[in-house]
């Protein structure tokens, strides 16, 4: 149910349109600080992104459909699964989840007017389109990364791949760090002092929980990538040798420098996918989550204990047994908070009242597909096994069904569930069954497979095959299950479009949900809520008292801070009500202090250092600017 | 292993079917929907059976079987066998011997292997699936690992690591025979290579010698010293070239020397565009290295 906005209330409400409005048009995009725009901004470029990376995808299993494909060459391969793995990470998960479902439903759920940064966080999607033009400006001059999203040396050094594709690849990925870290901050500072009074902390959504961790996840993991890839940078263009053995160096720092950011990567990648799940399973089984408390600290511990297992990764390189035993335990000790939060899922929907609709089914599909990635993740905590699974397609199996299976599901149910919130309108039920039906099965004929491939030997990232190996009938197999899956997700997309435009109107709480955002119109006006709302449990809107309560502050006034651009802060822990922050405006400068980074990495790439510290001081100079303007500039 | 992880997936998906038969009614059979069986059952499900699961796998996986693929301990091993990676072959050493071959290992039945694995260029992984766990081989590490054949036959392997362009193209042949087959294969390796005896070999030799072959390429006993491609004393003993790629007869060979790169993309090989009568020369001398 939405705050009713009374005649009294009215003239305050009016207020707040005009304190808040935007410019008008392409400008109003380009300048807007509106955490839901940049929200929406994210997510239709990380859906071109997961477009690109999917049709990588699908060049890759047609080279793969037999053997002795000849539909790709073998350079033409090596970049086309290079950035099928850099596009689907970096450039569609991480700012898919949090830039846009992060940026668009953070501030709503703890019912905040905006970001604690608005203007960082302009900054943060402006970069991260700059860092994703950047890597594909190598794809389509071919010179695009070749070695991997795992990039190891000596094979990424100057001496084996002379070209600049690795350069677009060291510089591209620091770019598109500056972004990533941006926004962890800027959603810790958020989630810790922007959350409605009496948000407390045992109070706050599970979904804001499992994005907390993966902002701290993110603020100290990248700071090994983007140390890893300068090294890797310095050596191959300023003669350095932290990876070269032949000067002292070792190429096995750079797979620890690299681990110690990735594996944390996957959590990172998977944790805003538990938090969707979080939202959608009470929604449709009306039914508070089971041990909330418990789930949420398993979500944090899944972030944390994610930082201790990265020599998993590398089984293979020789290390001592000792080490590797280490390393095991501690990956095994993450299966017990992953499937603490598993169960809880399974029994709040097992003794909830499931309503299966579309939503929940891709929850469902995420929870069967996290459980065949979590177990076959298990086996390969054992030794012996992952020895001799390790780099063949049983890995490329396992990380699919942890990476697809169940971190995109969610992001495809969280679509269809959050669809009606941004557009106000509701999508068509029947296709969007059938388009789970067709990506899940899709999914898994796709990826199963493999884990045979992978035990009948078929190393990864081979860009073909002989024949007579018995690997021939299931490559075919894989292929055609790819193509059921693409036809699926074009089947959500096209669903999604139609509705967009022909869609029944949906109200502003369709399905009953549990958190804040449910509670406002649909879309959300630009301030969110004309009421700051009080919160009271950690499902506000199944408190009714609560929200009748809204409407009559409303009326009074109470907390509606109709005379600036403001929003309340409270405190960290239990969130009484703080103080009142003056919020900056839209600016035009977050956009040109990104195209002066995007100016600075592309000099870098082409070594006219020079130039490079000139677009750094005219950064600078945007820099200055920006702050000079901070208030009252709209 | 996989009975387990049955149980647990099944389990849980049995959970999930209940729920979809039940979905009007809250709560389980018998149990109810209460919050403290519930909990209970996150409990159980969540903490109790994974905990004593891990364990145990930890316990058989980690603990007691680790030790199996392990680098062998020093002195235990009959012989040893040193592969080097290259972009994108394998050469084959037997130190104490003068033996050195590429792509094809052969080892005695019944006997301990120590392979002494490192690369030449960039990160390799040698991986015999039926005989050996795989390990990499990694530029400024000497890693190790045990090779050891119960049965004689031919078992195939790749490399696991991805080392570029060729990396699907870098296959290995380990041959496993009766010790004194072996032995006598050793020896014959260990031999210079056979001198060219028919006028055509004398014409192929010179070819050989004379033209960019004998840069990268050793035939040991003559002035060909080249160490970047597969020593070839022996190569009509191999059954394949190019690391598996292609077999090893007369055509693929004249193939191969004709235009290495249309078979093998971007191999280190360049195309020295010799007229095909020379090609048909050196093939013929090549296939009387015996």
């Amino acid at each position: 149910m939405a705050t009713t906005i009374t005649p009294r209330a009215r003239p305050r409400v009016q207020r707040l349109e005009q304190i808040w409005a935007e410019r008008q048009g392409l400008l109003g995009w380009l300048t807007t600080t509106d955490h839901k725009r940049i929200g929406i901004m994210y997510f239709f470029t990380s859906l071109v992104m997961f477009g690109a990376g999917g049709v990588e995808a699908l060049l890759i299993r047609t080279q793969l459909i037999g053997p002795n494909g000849h539909v790709l060459s073998p350079q033409a391969y090596d970049e086309v699964f290079t950035m099928h793995g850099i596009t689907m990470i970096f450039l569609f998960v991480i700012p898919m989840t949090t830039g846009a479902f992060g940026n668009y439903l953070i501030p709503l759920m703890i019912g905040s007017r905006d970001m604690a940064f608005p203007r960082m966080n302009a900054l943060s999607y402006w970069v991260y389109l700059g860092s994703a033009i950047f890597m594909y400006v190598g794809l389509a001059g071919g010179h695009a990364p070749n070695s991997g999203w795992f990039d190891y040396v000596p094979l990424a050094s100057k001496a084996y791949d002379p070209g600049n594709n690795i350069d677009f690849y060291g510089w591209g990925l620091i770019f598109n760090g500056i972004s990533s870290t941006a926004a962890a901050i800027n959603f810790i500072v958020t989630i810790f002092k922007l959350r409605a009074p009496g948000m407390s902390l045992n109070r706050m959504p599970l979904f804001c929980f499992a994005f907390l961790a993966v902002s701290f996840s993110l603020l100290f993991a990248l700071p090994s990538l983007s140390m890893a890839t300068l090294f890797l940078e310095l050596d191959r263009n300023l003669g350095f040798h932290f990876y070269d053995a032949a000067h002292g160096g070792d190429p096995l720092l750079w797979q620890n420098l690299f681990w110690i950011f990735g594996h944390p990567e996957v959590y990172i990648i998977i944790l805003p996918a538990f938090g969707i799940a979080t939202a959608i399973i009470p929604t449709f089984t009306e039914r508070k989550m089971v041990f909330f408390p418990l789930v949420a600290l398993a979500e944090l511990l899944v972030a944390f204990l994610g930082f201790g297992v990265w020599v998993h990764h590398m089984f293979v390189v020789g290390f001592a047994t000792l080490t590797t035993v280490y390393f095991a335990a501690a990956s095994l000790i993450i299966v017990i908070p992953s499937a603490i939060q598993l169960f809880a899922w399974i029994t709040t929907i097992a003794t909830g009242k499931p309503r299966f609709q579309t939503p929940l089914l891709w929850i469902i599909g995420f929870i069967v597909f996290f459980m065949i990635g979590g177990l076959s993740g298990v086996t390969v905590a054992a030794i012996p096994f992952d020895q001799q699974v390790e780099d063949s397609y049983y890995i490329v199996a396992h990380f699919h069904f942890v990476i697809f299976g169940a971190a995109v599901f969610p992001i495809l149910g969280g679509m269809y569930f959050w669809f009606p919130k941004l557009t106000g309108r509701m999508y068509n039920e029947p296709a969007g069954k059938l388009s789970f039906w067709m990506t899940f099965v899709g999914t898994f004929v796709t990826f199963f497979p493999m884990h045979f491939l992978g035990l009948l030997g078929m190393p990864r990232r081979v860009y073909t095959y002989p024949s007579g190996m018995g690997w021939t009938f299931w490559n075919l197999l894989e292929s055609c299950g790819a193509y059921l899956l693409t036809a699926g997700l074009l089947l959500i997309f096209g669903n999604l479009l139609y509705s967009y435009f022909r869609g029944p109107e949906a109200g502003s709480d369709p399905f009953g949900g549990d958190t804040l955002e449910w509670s406002t119109t649909s879309p959300p006006p630009a301030y969110n809520y004309a009421v700051i709302p009080t919160v009271s449990s950690p499902y506000p809107m199944w408190d009714k008292r609560d929200r009748e309560l809204d409407t009559r502050r409303l009326e009074r006034g109470e907390g509606v801070l109709p005379l600036g651009h403001e929003t309340p802060a409270s405190t960290v822990e239990d969130a009484e009500w703080d103080e009142i922050l003056s919020m900056p405006s839209h600016s035009i400068w977050p956009p040109v202090s990104a195209l002066m980074l995007t100016g600075i990495f592309a000099m870098l790439l082409l070594r006219h250092y020079w130039i490079a510290v000139g677009f750094g001081a005219l950064g600078g100079l945007a820099l200055i600017v920006w702050h000079g303007k901070e208030y009252g500039s709209g | 292993m996989l009975a387990v992880a049955g149980v647990v997936f099944f389990g849980a998906i049995g959970m999930l079917v209940m729920a979809w038969i039940r979905r009007d009614t809250p709560g389980l059979p018998l149990i109810g929907d209460r919050e403290p069986v519930a909990q209970g059952l996150v409990l159980v499900f969540g903490i109790g059976i994974p905990l004593i699961t891990l364990v145990a796998l930890f316990a058989v996986a980690d603990v007691y079987l680790v030790g199996q693929t392990a680098p062998p301990p020093p002195r235990t091993t009959a012989m040893t066998v040193d592969v080097i990676g290259h972009q994108w072959w394998w050469e084959v050493r037997y130190p104490g011997t003068a033996a050195v071959t590429a792509n094809e290992i052969h080892i005695p039945v019944d006997t301990r292997v120590d392979v002494v694995a490192t690369t030449a260029d960039v990160i390799h992984s040698f991986w015999v699936p039926q005989l050996a766990r795989k390990i990499d081989m990694v530029p400024g590490r000497s890693n190790r690992v045990l090779l050891y054949a119960s049965r004689p036959g031919r078992y195939r392997g790749q490399c696991a690591e991805f080392c570029g362009l060729q990396h699907a193209n870098m296959s290995i042949l380990v041959v496993a025979q009766p010790p004194a087959a072996f032995r006598s294969w050793l020896a014959d390796m260990a031999a210079p290579a056979p001198a060219a005896a028919t006028r055509s070999e004398r014409l192929g030799e010179q070819l050989f010698l004379t033209s960019q072959c004998a840069s990268c390429h050793q035939l040991r006993g003559t002035s060909a010293r080249g160490l970047i491609g597969p020593d070839l004393s022996h190569l009509a003993t191999r059954s394949t070239l190019a690391a598996l790629t292609i077999p090893n007869t007369m055509t693929a060979l004249e193939q191969w020397i004709a235009d290495p790169q249309a078979i093998k993309p971007g191999n280190r090989m360049p195309d020295l565009g010799l007229p095909h009568s020379e090609v048909a020369e050196i093939a013929a001398y090549l296939k009387s290295l015996r």
